[in-house]
């Protein structure tokens, strides 16, 4: 039985972490109906830029750890804007092949480029927030863990806030309906589409440093495999629903972990992918999703 | 990596080609140069490392062993009355590009004889073409497949099935344990092959294996494994890995709460382990090939000049690659030849070739038996606890 909650915590702890980076994915295709390769690219580099700002703050200190956090949240926002305003908004309008292809060449750009302003040698990430653990029986729960759960559900229901409760959340809904639509009634879209990128590419950079504060080694190609399962996630919660990202990512991160606790632990990504299959084969816009004829 | 995998193989199986056209060339081109030959032309020789990458640690320690080595010799004359010329090549830590740069290295740069790799899945990647161009490699892998590719393919240090058994050995009289969980990379020829003897050798005297705990490389999250070898309480954990992952599972282990010693192989010869670790290594012991505190005169100078030169304390992998460039000065000396078929027959007869990481005497599988040093984690670092001889 402890071995059952040991291993709950240990799946749900990663699954929220793939859940964050779902959300960015889920958000993006919800606004531009285009799959952001490079949003596992901008997880990395999150955890970079918490690398290297951890070296400025005393190391174990609340504050210094959220100063971090807030620092690369804010870097990644304002590349992720960049990265769509030099990259796709030029692209739009045009085929969604093209913004995709695009989307995995930014992709190959940063881990490339990552591997030579970072270096290709794995670093290891500074501790900056306290840690303790904590002992209930045989059950033992680390401070990091509970923290990853604690943020990514804050982040989650600030998300439903910002996109139900205000202004451009509306403008974002509105656009993600009918864009069109949305720039007749005075929408500015690219405003929205900034702001979308903005707020997806700032969850991924949490992403980074909670998963860099859990697995404490990183580098340039870190995000690839954490962005391929936030990926499936995002499709098994339904793409370009919320709440079924965060749905999604919890689901992949505990089977993932109660098969790798299992004797099949070396076939725990194909069993996970295999679950997403049959997932599909009986529910084609995933758990959450609505089904929508394909518009073009 | 699945987005970039097909894009990179078209490209690497170009480059394959390439290369290939390449050594049907050489032969050519040699001629050309010897004829051209005035002034004592270097002996090339090849190397290929992980200079960049997840294992970077070991290329780099490689690089700095066998530049020294070169270094000295060219201080010293050369061979033969002919310099030294030492081609580095960097397979950046990555599966499948060793046999590409290997080939570059014969076919363009037409070295002599190769150096490399510490890892023994990227050793057999380079083997198989060291082989078909019979050109001698001297590898560091201590896998047994790394030499039996062939017979240009020749090892400096020990193999798993000595390695195993004696951390086995230690398992069981030094700690006590009879009942081990092993937890093991099964991406890793390195890994599984050292799983393989140390559970051969608990079973036979005596002790069982609870639980047998699998990961792949490049993973992070080792808590679901750990979580069922907690459950099975096993009296000590044999970790198999290279030092990346094995610092991530020893934290994530001891944050756990697992309390057994944890024990592994010279994959976690590196001082990233000690970073990722930290005071989480308590009670843990690996074997390794090398130690500073190894009191033999050649183990003693080794440490001088590298000290001198690099400022810094050798680590377990620069000896091993000092003392290959050792073996291949001491075949071409007494080959008298630079023929890459007179260097392989020379390095098949070194017998008590002195060396910064023991004496080396080829056997008839071209392994040496060396000594293995078990080392355990006291005041922040890893110490010498006793040797091994075989």
């Amino acid at each position: 039985m402890s071995e059952f909650l040991q291993q709950l915590l240990n799946g749900l702890s990663l699954g929220a972490i793939y859940a964050l980076i779902a959300l960015g994915y889920t958000m993006v295709y919800g606004v531009l109906r285009f799959i952001n390769f490079a949003h596992s690219e901008v997880f990395m580099v999150g955890a970079f830029i918490g690398y290297y700002l951890g070296k400025l703050v005393p190391e174990g200190t609340l504050w210094g750890g959220l100063l971090v956090l807030a620092g690369a949240m804010i870097g990644c926002a304002i590349l992720g804007i960049l990265v769509e305003r030099i990259v796709y908004r030029p692209l739009r309008g045009g085929p969604t092949i093209n913004v995709l292809i695009t989307a995995i060449g930014v992709s190959l750009l940063l881990q490339y480029t990552g591997q030579i302003v970072f270096g290709a040698a794995p670093r290891t990430f500074p501790p900056i927030f306290p840690s303790a653990n904590f002992h209930l029986g045989t059950l033992t729960i680390s401070s990091n863990q509970l923290f990853v759960i604690g943020v990514a559900v804050a982040l989650m229901i600030g998300l439903q806030l910002i996109v139900f409760k205000t202004k451009i959340g509306t403008a974002m809904r509105a656009v993600s309906l009918n864009p069109k639509a949305a720039q007749l009634v005075g929408v500015n879209n690219n405003v929205v589409i900034s702001f979308t990128f903005g707020l997806g590419s700032a969850l991924a950079a949490a992403g980074g440093i909670l998963y860099a504060l859990n697995y404490p080694s990183i580098d340039p190609l870190m995000g690839v495999m954490p962005g391929l399962k936030a990926f499936v996630a995002a499709i098994l919660g339904g793409i370009g629903n919320i709440p079924g990202a965060a749905l999604g990512g919890l689901i992949l991160g505990t089977v993932e972990t109660f098969i790798g606790g299992s004797q099949f632990s070396t076939y725990k990504d194909a069993i996970a992918f295999a679950i997403l299959i049959v997932i599909l084969l009986f529910k084609p816009a995933g758990l959450l999703g609505k089904f929508t004829a394909e518009k073009v | 990596m699945a987005r970039s995998a097909a894009t990179r193989q078209s490209i690497l199986s170009l480059a394959a080609r390439f290369a290939h056209r390449l050594v049907v060339l050489a032969p050519s081109l040699l001629l050309s140069f010897s004829v051209a030959a005035a002034t004592p032309e270097p002996i090339k020789i090849g190397a290929y490392a992980s200079l960049t990458g997840k294992e970077a640690a070991w290329g780099q320690s490689y690089e700095k062993g066998s530049r020294l080595a070169v270094h000295e010799i060219n201080a010293a004359g050369g061979i033969l009355g002919r310099p030294v010329q030492l081609i580095f090549e960097d397979n950046q830590s990555k599966a499948g590009e060793s046999a590409t740069v290997a080939r570059k290295l014969i076919s363009r740069d037409a070295v002599v004889a190769l150096l490399g790799e510490v890892s023994s899945g990227r050793s057999l990647e380079a083997a198989p073409v060291c082989q078909a161009a019979r050109i001698p490699m001297i590898s560091s892998g201590s896998n047994p497949r790394v030499t039996e590719v062939g017979s240009y393919i020749f090892r400096v240090n020990y193999i798993d099935p000595f390695q195993g058994t004696v951390m086995a050995k230690f398992a069981k009289e030094k700690l006590g344990a009879k009942r081990v969980a092993l937890l093991t990379d099964v991406t890793n020829a390195y890994s599984v092959g050292l799983a393989k003897y140390f559970r051969e050798k608990i079973v036979a005297d005596g002790g069982t294996i609870v639980l047998e705990q699998k990961y792949s490389a490049g993973e992070r999250d080792f808590k679901a494994q750990l979580t069922t070898i907690r459950s099975a309480a096993p009296a000590a954990l044999f970790v198999p890995g290279y030092y990346t992952e094995v610092g991530l599972i020893v934290a994530q282990a001891r944050e756990l709460g697992f309390k057994a010693p944890i024990l592994g192989g010279d994959g976690w010869a590196a001082p990233q382990l000690v970073e990722l670790g930290g005071s989480a290594l308590a009670d843990t012991y690996y074997c390794d090939n090398f130690s500073v505190e190894n009191d033999s005169a050649e183990a003693q100078a080794f440490i001088t000049r590298y000290r001198s030169r690099y400022n810094e304390d050798p680590d377990s992998i620069s000896p091993l690659a000092y003392d290959a460039v050792g073996m291949l000065r001491d075949a071409i000396t007494r080959a008298g030849s630079t023929e890459p078929e007179k260097i392989r027959a020379a390095l098949a007869t070194i017998r008590d070739l002195p060396g910064a990481s023991g004496s080396i005497t080829v056997d008839a599988q071209r392994n040496p038996a060396k000594p293995a040093y078990i080392v355990a984690f006291r005041e922040g670092r890893f110490r010498f606890l006793e040797t091994v001889r075989p």
